[in-house]
């Protein structure tokens, strides 16, 4: 059963991986990047329990947290060009 | 399955790699590095080093991703020029340093070897005499903070010396005479001393 799920983690992870490399566009890559992210949490969870050490919950649960501001990093570079304080105005100063 | 996956996990490290050298967009080349990270630290997962994975993780995939994005937004270049010099002397002296390393590790001790140098007198000796030695009832404390005190020493160089140059480099805020005219917004002029300019970053970084 879990090495069902980690076989199609697999291929789902090579399509993401396929979309980053050919890519056209950079939402593309964006997309291709953060779901890849997601996938090895999942990846994470499903390969704790195929070796009977589910514990390995909580370090995905960290992983989610890092791919989570690496999303935001790439989301404000896409909007600004810039991850400093591009804008003057008080509203946008520093996401 | 494990193993399957593994080798699988390698795959896309190479396929991910290879593509970190051909491809010229560099937004797509800090996604792609981003992506390697995390093959990585899967792979460091799978092989039971979690803490490895865990920097390799946070470190690789995390900042480094948000540091190559600084440095985009800040040099302003999408591609890269391809070079027309040939690279050939770099793939020998590469080809050469990949041949040493695999001949290195076949002196090495198999994955898990219960036999490993590392199983037989180091860490029965920290087990058993640590606590006479050195005192301190946690043997993992003794261990880093006096067996390998040069070591630890060492390390903490290391980082205090990355987190100085990381301030010197991006710490500094720009005076406000560095921005261009058309950067500002009507409504506030830095010159006035409007309160919403005042650049705090400089406490914050040094606090934090």
């Amino acid at each position: 059963m879990f090495a069902a799920a980690t076989a199609a983690l697999l291929v789902v992870m090579g399509c993401a991986l396929l979309r980053a490399l050919l890519g056209p566009t950079v939402y593309d890559r964006i997309l291709a990047m953060n779901s890849f992210g997601t996938l090895t949490v999942l990846m994470i969870a499903v390969l704790g329990f195929l070796s009977g050490r589910p514990e390995f919950l909580d370090i995905a649960l960290v992983y989610a947290l890092i791919n989570f501001i690496g999303t935001i990093a790439v989301c404000k570079y896409v909007m600004f060009t810039d991850l400093g304080s591009p804008t003057r105005g008080p509203e946008w100063d520093d996401i | 399955m494990i193993l399957l996956t593994d080798v699988i996990l390698m795959l896309f490290m190479v396929a991910t790699a290879i593509a970190l050298v051909f491809v010229r967009n560099l937004f797509a080349v800090i996604m792609l590095s981003g992506i390697f990270s995390l093959t990585a630290s899967l792979l460091y997962l799978l092989m039971d080093a979690v803490d490895v994975a865990f920097t390799e993780a946070a470190v690789g995939a995390g900042i480094a991703t948000v540091l190559g994005l600084a440095t985009l937004g800040i040099i302003g270049v999408q591609d890269e020029k391809p070079q027309q010099r040939s690279s050939l002397g770099s793939f020998v002296v590469v080809l050469i340093t990949g041949i040493v390393l695999i001949q290195a590790a076949n002196d090495m001790p198999a994955f898990g070897d219960p036999d490993a140098p590392i199983h037989r007198h180091v860490a029965p000796r920290y087990i058993e005499q640590s606590g006479e030695e050195v005192g301190v009832p946690n043997i993992v404390t003794s261990v880093l903070a006096s067996y390998r005190g040069f070591d630890t020493m060492g390390e903490v160089m290391v980082v205090f010396t990355a987190a100085c140059g990381v301030l010197v480099l991006m710490g500094r805020t720009r005076k406000p005479d560095d921005y261009p005219e058309e950067d500002y917004r009507e409504d506030i002029d830095p010159r006035e001393g409007s309160s919403d300019f005042v650049p705090k970053d400089d406490d914050e970084s040094v606090r934090s």
